[in-house]
């Protein structure tokens, strides 16, 4: 759990982190969005003392993190960036095994992690681990970075636009592979983003802040239905907002009995995949495959208007 | 395809045709004696006669090595010292120790140095230590100063203290660009080297002065191509080097 408490930073007279104040709860997603110079990368960087706030106290699962000195409290907390960072004079496998070495783990159990990281992010640990950092495709080098990050099992991880530099098909690929690697560790994450689409997708929940302050801090549908000010629904876009809301769904939530004709759309696909997929054949309905194959039913383009409308 | 592996191979020849050649002339120069003789007047020796040509070759060579392993230290501490949050403070006056370091002329130098320290090695060692201090200490500025900052950010939040992230990231990223300013240094020390012979240093500006004293050109000539040798030799070497480092990294290579 991740404790923030009247976190304020001052540069000379300006304020760029203003008296924020929130809890993460352990093993979930919190993302914090805003436009540039909204303070979103500072507050994440007060977490590891990457910058010292000016006032204010953020606790790790209850321990102040001044209690420790900054590198080794650095050391604890996973850290991606975008544009990855890797250390262009180490292979990857060294790059990996940055923090570990650091911690002074022995040489065979800094190897068998490095190699379930890279096995884990279908890196063959034989092919690239020797290999330097230039010698990887933008995608590769990314999912290293975040690799890195991961490496010494570290309870918290902080990323701070992480996809920022990806195209959108390898994007998407990281973001999947990250919620599916959140999943496994139970890995506390905070991402920075500027991007309300992949905030509505990763987060469990969104901060937006706004000029230094945490305008709004709840769960996605809320944020999409209850919007705190006019500047978080800009930030929404209200064209976009029903197709994010419906983003948030799974098909298999939104199965009604029957069936239809035609290829059947995946239970766990989201819900705004089906629509598109829907308004784009120009069928009414579609038909729902379960994980198995077994069909669960079907969705409507009416039931799924349905759900795409406010809640309130 | 083949022809440019050919040519790739021309360079690397010329160079072991050069170094061969060097060491023949430095530990054999009478092979070489029916070369130089038409350049002589009225029966002079050809070949330099007051010392061993190797000697003075491996002299002149540990006196250009003594003074950079100087200077890189010096430098480089000084570089590190200035690229660090306290010792900001100090960049503009490094800047301008090393600058007169520069400016100010190795023969003056000499004639300054001789009266404190006497004549011989030291004289020279003090005016090539000083000459080198500059383009090492720019290099090294540079390279410290336009690391890739998102790296540097990484070795920060990976937990790095700052001894740990100077050895371990920041001196092997600008070790390309701190490589270059030796390999400047070095050359021009090589040549530089020579008129500590003025003052009695044991360097191949002896058989150099020598040709000059007794108007013998083959002297002159063959003090000043085996430093060219050298200086071209070494400049080659050095270069080779920060081009595997920079190519190691992923680097443009000059």
């Amino acid at each position: 759990m991740i404790e923030i408490e009247g976190i304020t930073k001052r540069y000379d007279a300006t304020t760029v982190v203003d008296d924020v104040s929130m809890v993460i709860e352990p093993r979930t997603i919190a993302v914090i969005v805003g436009t540039s110079g909204s303070g979103k990368t500072t507050l994440l960087r007060m977490i590891n003392r990457l910058v010292e706030p000016t006032a204010g106290v953020i606790r790790l699962d209850g321990a102040d993190n001044r209690s420790l000195p900054g590198y080794e409290l650095r050391r604890s907390i996973g850290y991606a960036i975008q544009g990855h960072g890797l250390f262009p004079h180490r292979t990857v496998a060294q790059n990996i095994a940055t923090v570990p070495v650091l911690l002074g783990w022995d040489a065979a159990r800094i190897k068998r992690r490095v190699d379930e990281l890279m096995t884990l992010y279908q890196l063959d640990p034989q092919a690239f681990g020797p290999r330097y950092p230039h010698e990887l495709s933008g995608g590769q080098q990314q999912r290293v970075g975040v690799a890195r990050a991961l490496a010494a099992e570290p309870n918290v991880l902080l990323m701070d636009e992480p996809f920022g530099a990806l195209d959108p098909i390898i994007r998407n690929k990281a973001q999947e592979d990250l919620l599916a690697i959140q999943k496994r560790f139970g890995t506390t994450i905070i991402l920075v983003t500027h991007d309300m689409e992949e905030a509505v997708h990763m987060g469990d929940k969104i901060a937006v802040m706004d000029a230094g302050k945490l305008v709004q801090y709840a769960k996605p549908a809320e944020i999409l239905a209850k919007p705190a000010s006019a500047f978080v629904e800009t930030l929404v876009g209200a064209s976009e907002k029903p197709f994010r809301l419906l983003s948030l769904g799974r098909v298999r939530d939104a199965v009604e009995t029957g069936t239809a004709e035609g290829e059947a759309i995946p239970g766990d696909a989201s819900q705004r995949d089906a629509l598109a997929e829907l308004l784009w054949s120009g069928r009414p309905a579609l038909p729902v495959k379960g994980a198995d194959g077994k069909p669960l039913g079907r969705v409507t383009v009416d039931g799924l208007v349905k759900r795409a409308a406010s809640p309130a | 395809m083949k022809e440019a592996g050919v040519k790739a191979w021309v360079p690397s020849l010329l160079r072991l045709a050069l170094v061969v050649l060097l060491i023949a002339f430095v530990s054999n120069p009478g092979w070489f004696e029916p070369l130089l003789k038409p350049l002589t007047e009225s029966n002079a020796p050809a070949i330099y006669n007051q010392g061993s040509l190797l000697t003075l070759t491996l002299l002149h060579l540990r006196t250009v090595l003594i003074a950079t392993v100087a200077a890189t230290t010096v430098a480089v501490a000084l570089a590190i010292l200035v690229t660090r949050p306290a010792g900001v403070e100090f960049l503009p006056l490094s800047r301008s120790l090393v600058n007169i370091g520069q400016t100010f002329p190795p023969v003056a130098v000499l004639a300054l140095a001789v009266p404190a320290v006497g004549f011989g090695e030291k004289p020279t060692l003090i005016a090539l230590f000083l000459y080198g201090l500059l383009p090492i200490f720019e290099n090294a500025l540079t390279g410290l100063t336009t690391l890739p900052a998102n790296v540097v950010e990484a070795a920060r939040g990976a937990g790095m203290t700052g001894w740990q992230r100077l050895v371990k990231v920041e001196l092997p990223l600008s070790a390309p660009i701190i490589l270059g300013g030796i390999r400047l240094s070095v050359v021009i020390s090589l040549a530089t080297a020579t008129i500590g012979s003025t003052v009695a240093a044991r360097t191949l500006g002896e058989v150099i002065i020598a040709g000059l004293l007794s108007n013998n050109l083959a002297f002159v000539l063959q003090g000043g191509l085996i430093v060219a040798a050298l200086a071209v030799l070494i400049y080659d070497g050095l270069s080779a080097i920060e081009r595997y480092t920079a190519r190691r990294m992923g680097q443009e290579t000059a």
